[in-house]
C-alpha cells in the first residue's frame, strides 16, 4: 500500500493508542479499530512511523490484557515524580516518549444529562477535539441505546459538552487549543444545548 | 469426585414387579442419599443422562447450579429443573470482551429475569450467588437486597459492572447474615465525589457474620474508620482484601483486628498521609505480620497495588506459609523478589509483573518447588514493549517447577525449544497460555514458526485441556492440535494459521472442544462449517476478524436451530456488505434473546 494512501487511511481509522504516542491516531475506548490492514502493513508502517521508534501501531484488544491493568501501571509512573498535577509541560512530550510509558494519563470525570451513571476518560488518549467528541458520542450514545433500543431518540447535535476548568468555571469545549483544554479541565459534563446557551461564542462542527 | 467413587455409586438393582410399596419411591429415596455424595458437575450431569429416575432424583438433589453461560437457560426452566439449588454461579459476557471486542450494551439486561427470579424465591433454598462477567445494576443488587431468603449468605461479583456503591450499600444494609461479599475485577460505575455510598458503614450494627470481604477494586475511598469498625465488629472474618486507598498503617490496624487471617488483601502497601501511619516503619510492619503468621492461617497475599518497595521484605516472615501470591499489581524487579522468594517452598500460585525478568523466574524455580499455576504479566502491555521475560525465563520454570499445571506467560519473543522443554518437563500442565505479544513473531533463534513448540504441548501433557496460541503460526500447528489435543476443551488462537484448513484441524480433531474463541486468522465459511458435526457439543464459538461471510453464517443457523448466531458488529462505519465482523454462537434452550441492541444480529 502506498504510503500516500496508508496515512489516509490512518487519518480516517479508530485505534486503541497509548497516551503519549505521537504518531497513532490514539482512538476512544471503544472496540472499534482496524485489525487485519494493521497486521498485513505491518512492516510499511514501522518505515512510516516518525515519532519514537517505540511507536507502532496498536492493535484493539492485543495483547489480551484488561484495560484496567494496562491503565494501573501508567498512573503509577505518574504518581513517582508528582502528586497530581496534569502537568502542562507534558504537552510537549507527546514527541519522543520512551517506549515505557512515562507520561502517564489524565483521567476526568465525565457526566452526561439524562444519562444514568457518570464515565471516566483519559483526557491523553486524544489527540485533539474530534477524536474526543466521536469518543464521547459512542460512549454515551450506545448507553442510551442499549436502554431503549430507540438510538433514534438521541440527536449529538442536542448536546454541547463543556467542561469545568480549574476554577470552577463551566466553559463551552473547543474555545482553546487542546494542549490548553487538557491541562486546565477538571471535569466534562455534555448538557443539552439549550442549557449551554451563552457560554461561547464558536460554533462547532 | 474422581471415577473410581462413581463406580462405587452404582444404584442398586431393580427388583421384578412385587405388590410391595412403589419401587420407584423407594428407590428415588435411596438415589437422593446416595446422590447426595456427588459432587462434581460433570458426574452430575452423566448420572442425570442414566434414567428419567436418576434424572429426577439427581435434579432434587443438585445444590451447586452452574448456568455458565446466562443466555443459554432461563431462569424459570433452572428453578423447575434445580429447586433445591444452595449455589448458584452465573457467567455473561465471553470473554474477549474483557480486552474491549465486544461492544458495550451487548446483553446489558440479561440479569434482569434472574433478579426476578430470586425476588420471587424460585430458589427458596438460595445461600450463594456468583455472577461473572455480568451487568448488574443498583436495581438489581437492591430488589436482590431486599428478597432474597433469609439464608443467603454469600455474594462474589467478578469481572462485572454496572453498578456503584449504592447497590453496595443496598446488599450491605438488608442482607442480615451475610458471610462473603466478593467484589473482584469489576468495573463499577463512577460517580460524583460527594455522592459515593458509605457501603462500608451500612452493615447493621453490633457483630456481623462476615467471612470474606473483598473491595480491590473498588475506586472511591472507603472511609477508615468506618472500615475499622466494621472489621472490629466481624470476628469471623478471615478473608479480607481492600482497595488501594488503604494505606500501610491502616492495613497494619486491620491486621490487628483480624486475628486468624486467611486471605489478605493489602491495598496500597505503602505508607499514606492519615493518623495511622504516623512513625511508621519497616520494624512495625515486621511485627504485625509476625503476629498474622503465628496461628499459621495466613495462606494467601495479594494487593500491592501502589508498593514502597523497602516494605516488601516484611512479607518473608510468613512466606513460608503461603500458598497464594498476588504480586500482579507491583513492578517487582529480581532484587525485591530474592529477599523473600526463598522461603516460598509452599507456594503453589504466583501471580507476577514481567518486571521480576528472566533472574526472578529462575528463584521462583530454583525455591518454589510445589508450584501449580504461575502468571507472568507484562508490565509493559505493548507489542513492541523492552523485553523482560524470554525462553530462558520459562524454560528456568519448567525445569524447577516440575509440578506445574498451568501457565500464563506473556513474552516478547519464544523459541520452539524452550516450549518443547516445558513440554516434556511438565506433564501435569491441563493449561498452557502462551502469549507472545509480537503478532506472527516466529521463534527467534531459529526464525521458523512455532508450530513444533505448540505441537509439542499438546503431544506430551496428555492432560491438557485449556491452550492459548500466539507467535507465527501455519497449518501445521493446527494439524497437531488437532490430531493430539483430544482432551482440549478450550482454545484461544489469534493472528495464526494460514487457511480453512487450521480451524477444519481444530474442529475436526478437537474432540472434547467446547469453547473455541478465534480472532484475526485467515478462516472463512468452509473452515466454520467444517465442524457442523460438533457445535451442539459446545458452549459457544467466537469468531471475529475472520474471513467469514454472512451466507455462511447463515448456513450454520439453518442447520443448527438450537444454536444462537449472533453476528455482533463493532465497526458500522467500515461494514461489508457481506463480511461479518463477529461471530458469537452459542447452544441455548431458550432460543433467540429478545433484548438485542442494534449491533447484533441474531439469525
Amino acid at each position: 500500500m502506498a504510503s500516500a494512501a496508508l496515512e489516509n487511511l490512518k487519518a480516517t481509522e479508530l485505534r486503541l493508542g497509548l497516551p503519549g504516542v505521537e504518531d497513532d491516531s490514539p482512538a476512544p475506548a471503544t472496540p472499534r479499530g482496524s485489525k487485519r490492514g494493521i497486521a498485513d502493513n505491518k512492516e510499511e508502517e514501522a518505515k512510516t512511523v516518525t515519532a519514537a521508534p517505540a511507536a507502532k501501531a496498536q492493535v484493539v484488544g492485543w495483547p489480551p490484557v484488561r484495560s484496567y491493568r494496562k491503565s494501573c501501571f501508567q498512573q503509577q509512573s505518574k504518581s513517582k515524580p508528582a502528586a497530581e498535577a496534569p502537568a502542562p509541560e507534558k504537552e510537549e512530550a507527546a514527541e519522543a516518549p520512551p517506549p515505557v510509558a512515562g507520561s502517564g494519563s489524565l483521567y476526568v470525570k465525565v457526566s452526561m444529562d439524562g444519562a444514568p451513571y457518570l464515565r471516566k476518560i483519559d483526557l491523553k488518549m486524544y489527540k485533539g477535539y474530534r477524536e474526543l467528541r466521536e469518543a464521547l458520542e459512542a460512549m454515551f450514545l450506545s448507553c442510551f441505546s442499549s436502554g431503549s433500543g430507540d438510538a433514534a431518540a438521541v440527536n449529538p447535535a442536542d448536546f454541547a459538552v463543556t467542561y469545568e476548568d480549574k476554577d470552577g468555571d463551566l466553559m463551552l469545549v473547543g474555545d482553546v487549543p487542546f494542549q490548553m483544554f487538557m491541562s486546565t479541565c477538571k471535569r466534562l459534563r455534555i448538557m443539552k444545548g439549550s442549557e449551554a446557551r451563552g457560554l461561547g461564542s464558536s460554533s462547532k462542527e | 469426585m474422581s471415577e473410581e467413587d462413581e463406580d462405587q455409586a452404582a444404584p442398586p438393582k431393580r427388583p421384578r414387579a412385587s405388590p410391595s410399596p412403589p419401587p420407584d419411591q423407594v428407590l428415588d429415596n435411596v438415589l437422593e442419599t446416595v446422590l447426595q455424595f456427588l459432587a462434581a458437575p460433570r458426574d452430575r450431569g452423566a448420572a442425570s443422562l442414566v434414567c428419567r429416575s436418576w434424572h429426577r432424583a439427581e435434579s432434587a438433589t443438585r445444590v451447586t447450579v452452574a448456568v455458565r453461560n446466562i443466555l443459554a437457560a432461563s431462569p424459570a426452566r433452572a428453578a423447575r429443573r434445580f429447586p433445591n439449588a444452595h449455589h448458584i454461579l452465573l457467567k455473561g459476557r465471553p470473554r474477549f470482551a474483557d480486552f474491549n471486542l465486544l461492544p458495550p450494551g451487548w446483553a446489558g439486561s440479561a440479569f434482569r429475569p434472574w433478579a426476578a427470579a430470586f425476588a420471587s424465591a424460585a430458589f427458596p433454598a438460595l445461600r450463594s450467588l456468583s455472577l461473572k462477567r455480568i451487568t448488574v445494576t443498583d436495581a438489581d443488587l437492591d430488589l436482590l437486597a431486599r428478597s432474597l431468603p433469609a439464608s443467603f449468605r454469600e455474594l462474589s461479583l467478578l469481572l462485572c459492572d454496572g453498578f456503584s456503591s449504592r447497590g453496595l450499600a443496598s446488599i450491605a444494609s438488608h442482607c442480615r447474615g451475610l458471610r462473603v461479599l466478593d467484589v473482584v475485577d469489576c468495573e463499577m460505575n463512577e460517580e460524583e465525589d460527594d455522592e459515593v455510598s458509605d457501603w462500608v458503614a451500612a452493615f447493621p450494627g453490633g457483630h456481623t457474620h462476615l467471612e470474606s470481604l473483598s473491595f480491590e477494586c473498588f475506586t472511591p475511598q472507603v472511609p477508615f474508620a468506618a472500615l475499622e469498625a466494621l472489621v472490629a465488629r466481624s470476628p469471623r472474618l478471615h478473608r479480607l482484601g481492600v482497595n488501594q486507598h488503604v494505606s500501610l498503617g491502616q492495613l497494619r490496624r486491620l491486621m490487628a483486628l483480624t486475628p486468624r487471617l486467611t486471605h489478605l488483601g493489602t491495598g496500597s502497601f505503602r505508607p499514606g498521609d492519615g493518623v495511622e501511619d504516623q512513625g511508621l516503619d519497616f520494624g512495625q510492619i515486621l511485627t504485625a505480620f509476625t503476629s498474622a503468621g503465628r496461628p499459621n492461617t495466613l495462606v494467601s497475599l495479594s494487593g500491592f497495588r501502589d508498593l514502597a518497595p523497602e516494605y516488601l521484605p516484611a512479607i518473608a516472615v510468613v512466606s513460608a506459609n503461603l500458598t497464594s501470591l498476588d504480586l500482579s499489581y507491583a513492578p517487582v524487579t529480581p532484587d525485591q523478589i530474592l529477599p523473600f522468594i526463598g522461603q516460598c517452598c509452599s507456594l503453589e500460585t504466583l501471580w507476577v509483573l514481567d518486571s521480576v525478568r528472566d533472574e526472578g523466574l529462575e528463584a521462583v524455580a530454583m525455591y518454589c518447588k510445589k508450584l501449580q499455576v504461575l502468571r507472568v504479566l507484562p508490565l509493559d502491555a505493548l507489542e513492541d514493549a523492552e523485553e523482560l521475560v524470554s525462553e530462558v525465563g520459562l524454560t528456568a520454570i519448567s525445569e524447577g517447577c516440575r509440578g506445574l499445571r498451568s501457565i500464563l506467560y506473556f513474552c516478547q519473543r519464544m523459541t520452539n525449544a524452550a516450549v518443547i522443554t516445558m513440554s516434556q518437563n511438565c506433564p501435569e500442565l491441563k493449561v498452557f497460555r502462551l502469549c507472545i505479544m509480537g503478532r506472527h513473531q516466529p521463534d527467534h533463534v531459529t526464525g521458523e514458526p512455532m508450530d513444533e513448540g505448540f505441537g509439542a504441548i499438546v503431544r506430551n501433557c496428555s492432560k491438557l485441556t485449556r491452550l492459548s496460541t500466539s507467535g507465527r503460526l501455519t497449518d501445521r500447528a493446527f494439524e497437531y492440535i488437532g490430531k493430539y489435543g483430544k482432551s482440549l476443551r478450550t482454545l484461544s488462537v489469534a493472528f495464526a494459521g494460514d487457511s480453512d484448513l487450521a480451524l477444519q484441524h481444530i474442529l475436526q480433531g478437537c474432540s472434547k472442544l467446547e469453547k473455541l474463541e478465534i480472532r484475526d486468522c485467515p478462516f472463512g465459511d468452509a473452515g466454520l462449517l467444517s465442524g457442523m458435526h460438533h457445535f451442539y457439543h459446545m458452549r459457544f464459538v467466537w469468531m471475529s476478524g475472520c474471513n467469514l461471510t454472512l451466507q455462511g453464517c447463515k448456513e450454520v443457523a439453518r442447520q443448527l436451530p438450537r444454536m444462537v448466531v449472533e453476528l455482533i458488529n463493532s465497526q458500522p462505519e467500515n461494514q461489508r456488505p457481506d463480511g461479518v465482523d463477529i461471530l458469537y454462537m452459542y447452544r441455548s434452550l431458550e432460543g433467540p434473546r429478545e433484548d438485542v441492541p442494534p449491533f447484533v444480529k441474531i439469525l
